[in-house]
């Protein structure tokens, strides 16, 4: 297997977030402002990616009725350490992200990247699959939360862009934004890997 | 050859035509003479009338309003489909009824980037993006309404005071607000008389807080008549979602009320206009009965228990989200086919 290959198809073309549509609830909660929202991919990134590491030194020592609660329990003492170390270090944040940063020991891109890759493949494999969805994962957490913390409160990082007579769209800041703006997004990103997919293929046709 | 005896030729092949009566064509080979855009058009008409009201009695912020929803619709419209390679239908007049009737269900003073926000989202989020005319799940009007509702509800609530007959601009309340939160005591103050029939004659000629074209009750049902005359509307569905809303209320705090609560709010542009939606509302006539009576007790429900004074706008989504169900649950039988029994 290519190993760049690996590690880029979880950017754009398996963005686990738009393309795989995995783990869309964070998206929906903790992107109103772009500090959680890159909190929130940073810390799926780190868990990922040491899970995967993980899971594919165990993976032989696995018996495969139990593979489920092993995966889990891994995840969750990795999802522990994170946990703890935000609240020593940045225990604003942690409140902010809440409960969702006890949910990504059952975020679905996590389990599903542990069954599929890493339960099969060498640990050089399994960490670049990781690194790659993480980053992918991180991208769409930064993309959704910098277009709902601009139209939804009038802010990046927290600084004020338009002044105190900008009117913020509030739905933009609810769920059903999220929603509309992921769904767009989705979209985009298809029209984008199609329109790709067909060069390459005329581009395979001429040569 | 010249172009007489061209003529000639042309002329007798028409007449074997007509010889032999053999035209080819694929069905359906009945058709009426009605076309989307001759119905939308005349939808339009129907609810000039009671916006040229709402911009008499409100003012020219209001014919901003229109004119800004209207172009900004269309003009969302063009876009997309220049944008997505489709053909381009701004002319059947589907977008113009869109933006016509967001901009009369919102408060006449609404700042008009709003509207522009509001046609995007009716157009493009709701419309354009589940497949363009006739595959929109949801009223696109409602919906850029909720929207807005949901985004800036400060905006979306305030209204113009009335003085007798003057609008001097500062912020008051709409009859159902005010009936909600104080009864008929702050209903009879607010109208400066405790004699219903002077209440009721304000609410028909519509000289009252409101939504831009949602006070003229006697103007609006002229529009519907007109749309049930011409057959593009079934007189039942609004006579049962109205009929539901004052019934019940009529139950709950008497007859004057209940004919009160059927002319105030939005309920009369809702159930001619709204419900009525050919895109939106259940196939069949019995299908379009249940979602009108669905419509009127979710209305009450929400003006009576909810949170919000008015709950047509809500009450016809939710229906909308129920159609697809409401049409397999009363689907004609298909001539010819027998149901077995136990037959899966």
């Amino acid at each position: 297997m290519n190993l760049w290959k690996v590690f880029t198809r979880g950017i754009i073309e398996e963005n686990p977030y738009f393309v795989l549509a995995l783990s869309l609830c964070p998206g929906l909660a903790v992107t109103t402002s772009v500090m959680n929202g890159l909190t929130m991919g940073l810390t799926v990134w780190f868990v990922i990616t040491s899970n995967n590491v993980v899971v594919s030194i165990i993976r032989k020592l696995i018996n495969k009725k139990v593979r489920v609660p092993v995966y889990i329990t891994c995840i969750a003492t990795i999802v522990t350490c994170v946990q703890l170390f935000l609240q020593a270090y940045a225990p604003d944040l942690y409140k902010a992200l809440g409960v969702y940063l006890d949910l990504v020991v059952v975020f679905a891109i996590i389990l599903a990247r542990a069954e599929s890759v890493a339960s099969k493949n060498g640990i050089v494999v399994s960490f670049l699959d990781g690194m790659g969805m993480g980053i992918g994962f991180t991208i769409a957490m930064i993309v959704i939360s910098v277009i709902r913390e601009i139209l939804g409160n009038g802010t990046l990082l927290g600084i004020s862009l338009f002044g105190p007579s900008f009117q913020p769209a509030l739905i933009m800041a609810l769920p059903p934004g999220a929603f509309m703006l992921i769904g767009f997004l989705m979209a985009g990103l298809k029209m984008w890997n199609e329109s790709r997919e067909k060069a390459k293929q005329l581009k395979g046709s001429e040569g | 050859m010249s172009p007489e005896a061209k003529g000639q030729t042309i002329g007798k092949d028409a007449n074997n035509m007509q010889e032999l009566k053999l035209t080819v064509s694929s069905s359906p080979h009945v058709r009426c003479n009605e076309t989307i855009p001759k119905i939308m058009w005349s939808v339009v008409a129907a609810l000039v009338p009671a916006a040229v009201f709402g911009v008499y009695y409100f003012g020219m912020n209001g014919l901003a309003n229109i004119v800004v929803a209207i172009v900004s619709a269309v003009v969302f419209e063009f876009l997309w489909e220049k944008l997505m390679h489709k053909k381009i239908t701004i002319k059947d007049g589907s977008a113009v009824i869109t933006g016509l009737l967001m901009a009369m269900c919102c408060p006449p003073t609404l700042p008009w980037w709003m509207s522009i926000v509001g046609s995007f989202l009716a157009i493009v989020v709701c419309k354009q993006a589940m497949g363009g005319l006739g595959a929109n799940l949801f009223n696109p009007a409602h919906v850029g309404r909720a929207g807005l509702m949901v985004s800036w509800p400060v905006a979306m609530t305030t209204w113009t005071q009335l003085n007798g007959t003057v609008v001097d601009g500062v912020a008051g309340a709409t009859p159902l607000n005010v009936f909600k939160h104080g009864g008929t005591d702050a209903l009879f103050q607010l109208f400066g008389t405790t004699d219903w029939g002077t209440i009721y004659q304000n609410l028909f000629i519509g000289t009252r807080n409101g939504s831009l074209g949602e006070t003229s009750t006697v103007l609006l049902i002229l529009g519907g008549l007109y749309l049930i005359y011409k057959g593009y509307v079934n007189w039942q569905v609004p006579v049962i979602m109205i009929a539901t809303v004052g019934v019940l209320m009529g139950i709950g705090y008497g007859p004057n009320v209940a004919l009160f609560e059927m002319m105030a709010g939005g309920l009369i542009i809702g159930a001619f206009f709204m419900a009525t939606d050919m895109v939106t509302a259940p196939i069949t006539l019995k299908g379009q009965m249940i979602f009108a009576l669905g419509c009127g007790i979710i209305t009450v429900l929400i003006r009576v228990l909810g949170g919000y004074p008015e709950g047509v706008c809500y009450s016809i989504l939710l229906m909308n989200a129920l159609t697809p169900l409401i049409d397999r649950a009363v689907k004609p039988k298909v001539f010819g086919e027998v149901k077995t029994k136990g037959a899966k």
